[in-house]
């Protein structure tokens, strides 16, 4: 019974779609976990609900470009918002984040009802992305996120050195001449990609998580930056497979909490048993 | 007086701005103390407590769905310390691990087991504030909508524990050493908050869901700390502006057929927004 599904089409495409957005999610947390961003990624996870919703409005249909386009807009815009209270107007930062995320997931509740209010449109779909639905991942789809994922890790494969630079050295980094607020920047932009690239199957509620586990993970499991991003992407990518096939194949259950139980699990054995910065390295 | 608890737009409004003033006083403490995103990591490890709390003993609401719930969301809090004390985690990491994990077994348990139930995942996200006056339990005599009655007890309990520990609070906020030395030991009082910051969003849980009450904690305080200097002034403040919005929330978004409680902590944004435009523009004079 079970090759018979792993070669059904349908259960390919879900596979597909979600060690993409786990890989990528998973190897681009590594940089919001070593500069403490953890919290900036729940932030842009909960604002991108009115862009979600908002991409539908203006695309008229379920288009998933429409839709992460948005969620990338409304993400950083919170993220925008986050950085003008606390920098402009010294407000403390764990206030700011929170501002940020509530209002941005008010808007998105707000939105939601209007649009699954209106008569006869096929807005049903867009309450999964609240908790993810890997069951709704289209053949199309998987191109997006095979598209994103792709861009997203190979910029980054580019300018590693600069990056590693400028997370671990940033004073040293800006006196050898690199643009480090540009590099920061690109950063928080990558953040907002990991974030929303795995919207439709993990959700906006979760989605931060499967952004900063894989990572703790990693770093217990690793020495060096490059085997911690690479290590946390697979991390990723295994705990999104898992959860979604488990999803798939089990009606009434979302997506999101799955993957998300099953990556914690993961951190939790490593947090435990890992040798880096586990307990055995207290030895 | 059973009239006025008998008129759905008088419970609806009433259980906003009762979510709005309890969230708000305690969120002024903790936006003080530089923890505010501590009542994220409270009101997702709630629904952990209520999905534990539901498998143990089958219950659904009442004291020890309440208390279960509580303990939970102080327990999350305790976790996620224990955690970033360890150093292998920072607390922004921890944060961002812990909460996350209880909530989704929680949304699983009340996902797979408890569907025939009131307390289902769509309810614990966004909250269901224009249903509570459905149950209802018996009162003084009267027959009472069961949220705002709950809310109302633990606004109670909070105003009574800010008063009881004010000058506590204030130390501990602005100069945890200063008020050490004064003999003024701040742990306690951060257990106690914890608590009643537990109790207040499983309080509110029913109306406005696990992320809303986010919003009302927060923003009101953010917005009354740009207005006002003094402790006393921003926290009045802050509880002002929340019931503000609570209020004008309600008729808006029944005219406009959108959700209550989204626009009630939505409309927290204007003050704040306001409140920024006036410390901008007098920064500029």
């Amino acid at each position: 019974m079970l090759p018979e599904a792993l070669l059904d089409h349908t259960v390919l495409t879900v596979a597909a779609g979600a060690v993409l957005l786990g890989l990528a999610s998973g190897a681009l947390g590594t940089f919001a976990v070593l500069r403490r961003q953890s919290l900036l990624g729940d932030v842009m996870s909960h604002a991108a609900l009115p862009g979600v919703v908002g991409g539908y409005l203006v695309a008229g249909t379920r288009s998933l470009p429409a839709m992460l386009a948005g969620a990338l807009v409304t993400g950083l815009l919170a993220a925008a918002l986050a950085w003008l209270l606390s920098s402009r107007l010294r407000v403390k930062s764990e206030a700011a984040l929170g501002s940020a995320l509530g209002l941005g997931f008010a808007l998105g509740v707000v939105l939601l009802s209007y649009v699954q209010r209106q008569p006869g449109a096929g807005s049903a779909g867009l309450e999964t992305f609240l908790f993810g639905q890997a069951a709704a991942t289209l053949r199309s789809d998987v191109w997006v996120l095979l598209g994103v994922a792709v861009v997203a890790l190979g910029a980054v494969t580019l300018v590693f050195g600069e990056l590693e630079l400028a997370t671990f050295d940033p004073v040293y980094a800006r006196a050898r001449g690199h643009r480090v607020d540009l590099i920061d920047a690109g950063l928080t932009g990558l953040l907002a990609v990991a974030v929303v690239i795995g919207l439709q199957l993990v959700g906006v509620v979760l989605m931060s998580a499967l952004v900063v586990a894989p990572a703790v993970a990693a770093r217990q499991l690793t020495r060096g930056l490059r085997a911690m991003f690479w290590t946390a992407g697979a991390v990723g990518a295994l705990s999104a497979l898992a959860g979604a096939l488990v999803s798939a194949a089990t009606p009434g259950l979302a997506t999101g909490p799955v993957v998300v139980l099953v990556v914690s699990v993961v951190a939790a054995l490593a947090l435990l048993l890992g040798p880096e910065r586990g307990r055995s390295a207290e030895a | 007086m059973q009239a006025l608890l008998d008129d759905v737009g008088f419970v609806v409004a009433l259980t906003g701005v009762l979510t709005a003033a309890a969230s708000a006083l305690l969120g002024s403490v903790l936006v003080a103390r530089g923890q505010a995103m501590l009542t994220d990591a409270v009101s997702h490890g709630v629904v952990f407590g209520i999905a534990a709390t539901y498998l143990l003993t089958g219950t659904v609401s009442g004291p020890v769905q309440l208390l279960g719930a509580a303990a939970a969301g102080v327990l999350t809090v305790v976790v996620t310390q224990a955690l970033a004390a360890s150093g292998r985690v920072r607390r922004d990491a921890a944060t961002g691990l812990v909460f996350p994990a209880l909530f989704a077994a929680g949304v699983i348990v009340l996902g797979l087991f408890a569907r025939d139930v009131h307390v289902d995942t769509h309810t614990v996200l966004l909250g269901e504030i224009g249903f509570v006056w459905l149950e209802r339990v018996p009162f003084l005599g009267l027959e009472v909508p069961r949220a705002p009655l709950v809310l109302a007890a633990v606004l109670l309990l909070d105003v009574a524990y800010v008063l009881a520990f004010w000058e506590r609070l204030v130390a501990a906020s602005f100069d945890p050493l200063h008020a050490r030395l004064q003999g003024l030991a701040p742990e306690p009082t951060s257990l106690g908050l914890l608590v009643l910051m537990a109790l207040t969003a499983v309080a509110a849980l029913d109306a406005v869901g696990v992320v809303l009450f986010v919003a009302f904690a927060i923003v009101p305080a953010v917005a009354a700390r740009l207005l006002a200097a003094r402790m006393g002034a921003v926290t009045a403040l802050a509880v002002a502006i929340g019931t503000a919005a609570a209020l004008a929330g309600y008729p808006l978004a029944v005219a406009a057929d959108v959700s209550i409680g989204g626009t009630m902590a939505l409309l927290t944004a204007f003050p704040l927004a306001a409140a920024a435009a006036w410390r901008l523009a007098r920064a500029r004079a």
